[in-house]
C-alpha cells in the first residue's frame, strides 16, 4: 500500500533523509522510530507528496510526484500539533475539508461523532483543547474513509487520557484494515499499533525491526532518561543502538525505552563504550498494551 | 470515544474529483474570512469616508450641481483610487499564502487532496471577490452620497469607473499574491508589498520625469513606459473612457490619442489585463516548483 524507494530529501548541504527505501502492505502497521532530527517528519511530508525529493513513493500504486493529488486523496494525515484557523469554527472547519476530500456532511457528521466531538460544532478551533484538537484532525484525517492513515507524533502534545482515545480510536482503524504509518516516541503506542518499526537516525534507516524485537520482555517497558555529558551524548546513542536498544535523543538528554527488568543494561552498555553515566531518572512506566497480531 | 462508524463516505473514483471544486472551496473560505476579517472592515469603511469625502469637496469646490459635477468628483476620486486601491489589494494579496506559511497551516492544507495550483487560484478567487465586494460598498456609499447631493450620478460613467477599479484592484491583488508566494514570513511580504506600492505610485512617475530629461526620450518612449505602470494604464483608461481628451497628460498623451485613437482603451485595458495573467501565472508557477513547503 506504501512504496518507498530511495527517497533523498537535502535541505541545502544537509540530508533530512537519506535512501530511504520500505514497503507497507495492505492493513500493515509501522512505527517510525528515531530522535528529534532523524528524518521521521521530513520522510511523511515526502510521502505526502507536499515536499519535493529525489527517488519514487507511491501510495496505493499511485506515483506521489506524478499524482499528488490522487494519491493524497487515498491518505488522511494527522500532523503533530493541527494547525488551523483559530478563529474558525469546528464545524465550519469540518466542512471546508469535507469539501476538499468530496465528502458530504453525514460523513463529517459520522466522523466527529466517531472521535466523540458530535455536539461541540458551534465550538471555535482556538477554544478547543489540545486532545479535542488532536480528535479533530483524526475526524478530519477519516471524512472520505481514506485507506491509509499517516500519523506525525499524533499524540505528543497529549496527556494520558488523550493519548489513549487517540491510541483507541487507531486500533480501532486498524481492525478496519486501515494501513498506517506513523511516528512516534513513545513505546506503548509503538507496542499496542505497529507490527514494525522503522528505525530511522540522522536521516537514514538504521534497522527494520519488530516492536517485539525491541522490547522483548513482557514485563512492561520503562522510559529511562540518562545523564551523560553534552559531548558524550551521540557516541552514547550510538553505543546504545549497537547495542540494541531503542534510543531517543531530544534536547533534554537521551532517553531509552527499556524493559523493566533490564534497566541496568544501557548502563553496562554504556561502561562498556567508556562512557560514563552521571545520572539517571525513570520518567514513564509504561503499561504494556496488548500487542497487535 | 465512540467505535468507528460503518456509515463513512466513500470515494469510490479519486480521479473524478473536481479540479473546479477544490479551488472554490479554498475562494468560499478565503471569502468568509476576508469579509469577517478587521481589515476588510478597516478598508471599506476608510476607502467609503472618502470617497464620500472627495465627491463632497470635488462638488462643493466647483459649486456646480447636476451631473456636471460628476467629472470633477471622477476626477478626484480617480486620485484617491490610485492611492487606496493599490494598497488595499498588494496588502491583501500579500498575507495570502505567507500567511498561511508562517501560521504552520499551509502544510496541513497541502496534504489534503488539493493541488498547489487549486489552493492558490482559490485564495485568488476568494479574495479578489472580497476586494471588489469592499470597493462596490465604498463606491456605493460614494453614489448615494453624489445621488443626494447632486441630484443623480452618470450611471455609466460611474460603472466604468467602478469595473476599472476592480480591474486594478484585481491586478494589485494578483501582484500581491506573487510577493506572498515568494515570501517565508507574511512580514517580508508585507514590506515587499508596500515597496512595490511605492514604485508604483511615486517612483515610477519620477524615474520616468529623470528618465525623460537624462536620457532624452521620444513622446512615445516616454507614452511606452508610462503605460506599462498599470496605475497609469488605469488613469488614461478612465479619462479616455469619460470621452475626455488625453490632451490633459501633455504630449504623451495627444500622441496617444493620435496613434491609437479608438484602439487606446483596448491597449490600456490589455496592459492592466497583462499585470493580473503574468503575476498570478508566476505565482501560479513558482508556487508549484518550490522544493518544500
Amino acid at each position: 500500500m506504501i512504496r518507498a524507494e530511495g527517497i533523498t530529501k537535502r535541505f541545502g548541504r544537509v540530508a533530512a533523509v537519506r535512501d530511504v527505501s520500505f514497503e507497507l502492505a495492505k492493513g500493515g502497521s509501522m512505527a517510525l522510530w528515531g530522535s528529534n532530527g532523524a528524518g521521521k517528519t521530513t520522510l511523511i511530508r515526502c510521502l505526502l507528496g507536499v515536499m519535493r525529493f529525489q527517488g519514487a513513493a507511491a501510495i496505493g500504486g499511485v506515483d506521489v510526484r506524478r499524482c499528488g493529488r490522487t494519491a493524497r486523496s487515498l491518505v488522511g494525515y494527522v500532523p503533530q500539533e493541527l494547525a488551523f484557523h483559530d478563529d474558525a469554527r469546528l464545524g465550519a472547519s469540518m466542512m471546508f475539508f469535507a469539501g476538499l476530500r468530496r465528502a458530504g456532511a453525514g460523513a463529517a457528521a459520522a466522523s466527529l461523532e466517531m472521535v466523540g466531538l458530535r455536539g461541540h460544532e458551534h465550538k471555535r478551533v482556538r477554544d478547543l483543547s489540545g486532545g479535542m484538537k488532536q480528535r479533530l484532525a483524526l475526524a478530519i484525517a477519516m471524512l472520505s474513509d481514506p485507506p491509509v492513515i499517516v500519523l506525525d507524533e499524533p499524540t505528543s502534545n497529549l496527556d494520558a487520557a488523550g493519548r489513549g482515545e487517540i491510541v483507541e480510536a487507531l486500533r480501532g482503524l486498524r481492525k478496519k484494515g486501515k494501513t498506517l504509518l506513523f511516528a512516534s516516541h513513545r513505546p506503548d503506542e509503538v507496542i499496542g499499533l505497529a507490527d514494525q518499526v522503522l528505525v530511522m537516525e540522522r536521516g537514514a534507516v538504521e534497522r527494520r525491526t519488530t516492536p517485539a524485537e525491541l522490547w522483548p520482555s513482557a514485563k512492561g517497558v520503562q522510559v529511562v532518561r540518562l545523564h551523560l555529558a553534552m559531548a558524550t551524548e551521540q557516541a552514547a546513542a550510538q553505543a546504545l543502538r549497537e547495542a540494541g536498544h531503542a534510543v531517543h535523543l531530544n534536547g533534554h538528554g537521551l532517553c531509552v525505552a527499556v524493559a523493566r527488568d533490564r534497566k541496568a543494561a544501557p548502563i553496562h552498555a554504556l561502561a562498556r563504550a567508556n562512557i560514563e553515566v552521571r545520572d539517571l531518572e525513570v520518567l514513564e512506566d509504561v503499561t504494556m498494551p496488548e500487542a497487535e497480531s | 470515544m465512540s467505535a468507528v462508524p460503518q456509515t463513512v463516505a466513500i470515494e469510490s473514483n479519486p480521479r473524478r474529483r473536481s479540479y473546479a471544486g477544490g479551488a472554490l472551496a479554498f475562494a468560499r473560505r478565503e471569502f468568509r474570512d476576508a469579509m469577517s476579517s478587521r481589515w476588510f472592515l478597516l478598508y471599506t469603511m476608510a476607502f467609503s469616508a472618502l470617497a464620500v469625502a472627495v465627491s463632497f469637496m470635488s462638488l462643493s469646490g466647483a459649486g456646480s450641481q447636476g451631473f456636471a459635477g460628476f467629472g470633477r468628483t471622477t476626477a478626484g476620486l480617480l486620485n484617491l483610487i490610485m492611492l487606496i486601491v493599490p494598497l488595499m489589494a498588494l496588502i491583501a494579496g500579500a498575507g495570502t499564502i505567507a500567511g498561511e506559511r508562517e501560521r504552520g497551516t499551509l502544510l496541513y492544507l497541502l496534504a489534503q487532496p488539493v493541488s498547489r495550483t487549486q489552493v492558490i487560484l482559490g485564495k485568488y478567487l476568494g479574495l479578489a471577490l472580497a476586494l471588489v465586494c469592499s470597493l462596490c460598498i465604498g463606491f456605493g456609499v460614494s453614489a448615494g452620497a453624489l445621488a443626494w447631493r447632486a441630484g443623480g450620478v452618470g450611471l455609466g460613467s460611474y460603472a466604468t469607473l467602478v469595473g476599472m477599479t476592480c480591474a486594478l484592484a484585481l491586478a494589485m491583488l494578483a501582484v500581491g499574491t506573487l510577493v506572498s508566494a515568494m515570501s517565508r514570513r507574511t512580514g517580508v511580504a508585507t514590506g515587499v508589498a508596500l515597496f512595490v506600492w511605492l514604485a508604483l505610485v511615486f517612483l515610477s512617475d519620477l524615474g520616468l520625469m529623470a528618465g525623460s530629461i537624462l536620457f532624452k526620450l521620444r513622446v512615445q518612449e516616454v507614452f511606452g513606459l508610462g503605460a506599462l505602470n498599470p496605475l497609469q494604464a488605469f488613469k488614461m483608461s478612465v479619462i479616455v473612457s469619460m470621452n475626455a481628451s488625453l490632451d490633459v497628460l501633455g504630449p504623451a498623451g495627444v500622441y496617444a490619442s493620435q496613434a491609437f485613437g479608438e484602439g487606446l482603451p483596448w491597449l490600456l485595458g490589455s496592459v492592466i489585463g497583462a499585470w493580473t495573467i503574468v503575476p498570478l501565472a508566476v505565482a501560479v508557477g513558482a508556487f508549484a516548483r518550490r522544493g518544500s513547503v
